[in-house]
């Protein structure tokens, strides 16, 4: 290879521009080929419930209507394991960790994000309905026309350069965290022809123990494109399904600047033993 | 309190996608200590998919406790001071599948445990996160001892167990599907 071509191959790899040479078989697929998919396994899983099997409360991680997770999802089954030590705890993360204007998304940059100001806000808790306090929270998101500030998204719809969609925050002593961010758009991916994400913030979250970590996806209500996601639906249980949605709520909702939205987020149980409030120190 | 005896159910995970490259990754993320730190060590390895291709989206965080088996209550793992350690890293494979931690070997956190790193796999595609473990190869009598590697066949357990390198770097490659699929873990609660 002659340097010239490793150059330009260095820089296609760099700034993927040879993202559209995608295997052909990924992107061939309609809607109505997942959609029907998505129906087939959502009904076995209703005729299961109805026969006695457990409802499930999280997503299948072997899904293949979400074509990507067919060559990365483990075939064992997940080994039961007693925490031991270090996953009884988490990493401590505090003042010095993150600045307190990190939760606003609206004020990075030099001038006003283009798009719907929103707060979302809520709780953490974990499975036994404590609240998880002084714990890092990060969001993510795509801007007002659904584009990401990422090399790698190539939708072409504008980037906001007053918004880069990258938010932390501390919980507060009733688990509460709060940020004032833009509504993102939905944006077209490339799982099947026509593929649309809903619209979504991303949510990286820790509990007391290491075992609660987790990461997931804040939705936004009645968005239409609910059920043609693959993402969305590979949580097979519309009860499930419904806890990533988020509620519009008017007391959050702010005069004249934001519209408010509230999410609640629960974290797996601890396998700490607990004393009573106060000895826990 | 009335209010832990509530039981709640769990919010589903999803996938961290694609794009958390200009969100998640910070400033020395994967240096729990510094490169010079007495006793610092690599902690290295590829993640591959179910045909053996490396997955070059991928996002890993480890919690270990320290060479003395003490588990750090300091904060500062997104500020790095270069002295505090914290006992946690995260870092972004990079385009051919392989991530680097700088780290030390974990001290075992009770006389005659196997001393292990706990660590977190994050991909897209990967519909929710994986956790499993990374054992030091080298008490093998406290690793036959161990409740979980001792609840394993013995071709599954290896792929727990890290290899030490010549020059004292660890070795832990995480294979998400296939034959030799990565043990990866679920607790009480989950």
């Amino acid at each position: 290879m002659s340097d010239a071509t490793a150059q330009d191959q260095a820089f296609d790899a760099e700034t993927f521009d040879d993202s559209h040479v995608l295997d052909p078989a990924a992107t061939a697929d309609s809607q109505d080929q997942i959609s029907q998919e998505i129906t087939d396994i959502h009904e076995a899983y209703r005729k299961g419930v109805e026969a006695g099997e457990a409802q499930e409360t999280q997503p299948r991680i072997d899904f293949a209507p979400y074509r990507s997770s067919l060559l990365r999802h483990p075939t064992k089954d997940l080994h039961h394991a007693d925490p031991e030590t270090i996953e009884l705890w988490s990493p401590a993360f505090g003042e010095r960790d993150v600045h307190i204007l990190e939760s606003d998304l609206t004020i990075q940059h030099n001038g006003e994000p283009l798009g719907e100001r929103i707060v979302v806000q809520g709780r953490v808790l974990d499975g036994d309905g404590r609240p998880v306090r002084n714990q890092l929270v990060e969001i993510w998101q795509a801007n007002a026309a659904g584009r990401y500030v990422h090399k790698r998204d190539q939708h072409p719809a504008p980037i906001d350069p007053n918004f880069t969609g990258v938010g932390r925050c501390i919980t507060g002593p009733n688990g509460e965290y709060k940020f004032t961010t833009i509504k993102p758009a939905p944006y077209p991916w490339k799982n099947h022809h026509n593929a649309w994400r809903p619209a979504h913030i991303h949510f990286s979250l820790f509990g007391t123990d290491f075992t609660q970590r987790m990461i997931t996806q804040m939705y936004f209500p009645g968005d239409p494109l609910f059920p043609l996601d693959p993402i969305y639906q590979a949580i097979t249980d519309q009860d499930a399904r419904d806890r990533l949605v988020a509620t519009y709520d008017h007391s959050v909702t702010s005069h004249e600047w934001n519209t408010g939205y509230r999410w609640d987020i629960v974290l797996s149980g601890s396998n700490r033993t607990w004393m009573e409030e106060g000895e826990e120190h | 309190m009335s209010e832990s005896t509530t039981k709640l159910v769990a919010t589903p995970g999803q996938t961290i996608g694609p794009f958390y490259g200009f969100a998640l990754p910070y400033e020395k993320d994967s240096q729990l200590v510094h490169r010079a730190h007495t006793g610092s060590i690599r902690l290295h390895g590829v993640v591959t998919d179910g045909s053996g291709s490396p997955i070059p989206d991928s996002m890993l965080e480890i919690w270990q406790a320290d060479e003395h088996g003490e588990i750090s209550r300091e904060t500062g793992s997104l500020v790095r001071d270069d002295h505090t350690f914290t006992g946690f890293g995260r870092v972004a494979v990079d385009n051919v599948g392989h991530y680097t931690f700088t780290t030390v070997n974990p001290g075992a956190t009770e006389q005659g445990k196997a001393p292990f790193i706990s660590m977190v796999v994050f991909a897209r595609g990967l519909l929710n996160r994986l956790f499993t473990r990374i054992y030091l190869p080298e008490d093998t009598e406290a690793l036959a001892n161990d409740p979980l590697l001792s609840s394993l066949p013995e071709e599954r357990r290896k792929t727990l167990i890290a290899e030490r390198e010549p020059n004292g770097d660890l070795r832990f490659d995480i294979r998400l599907q296939g034959e030799d699929e990565t043990v990866f873990l679920t607790y009480p609660g989950i």
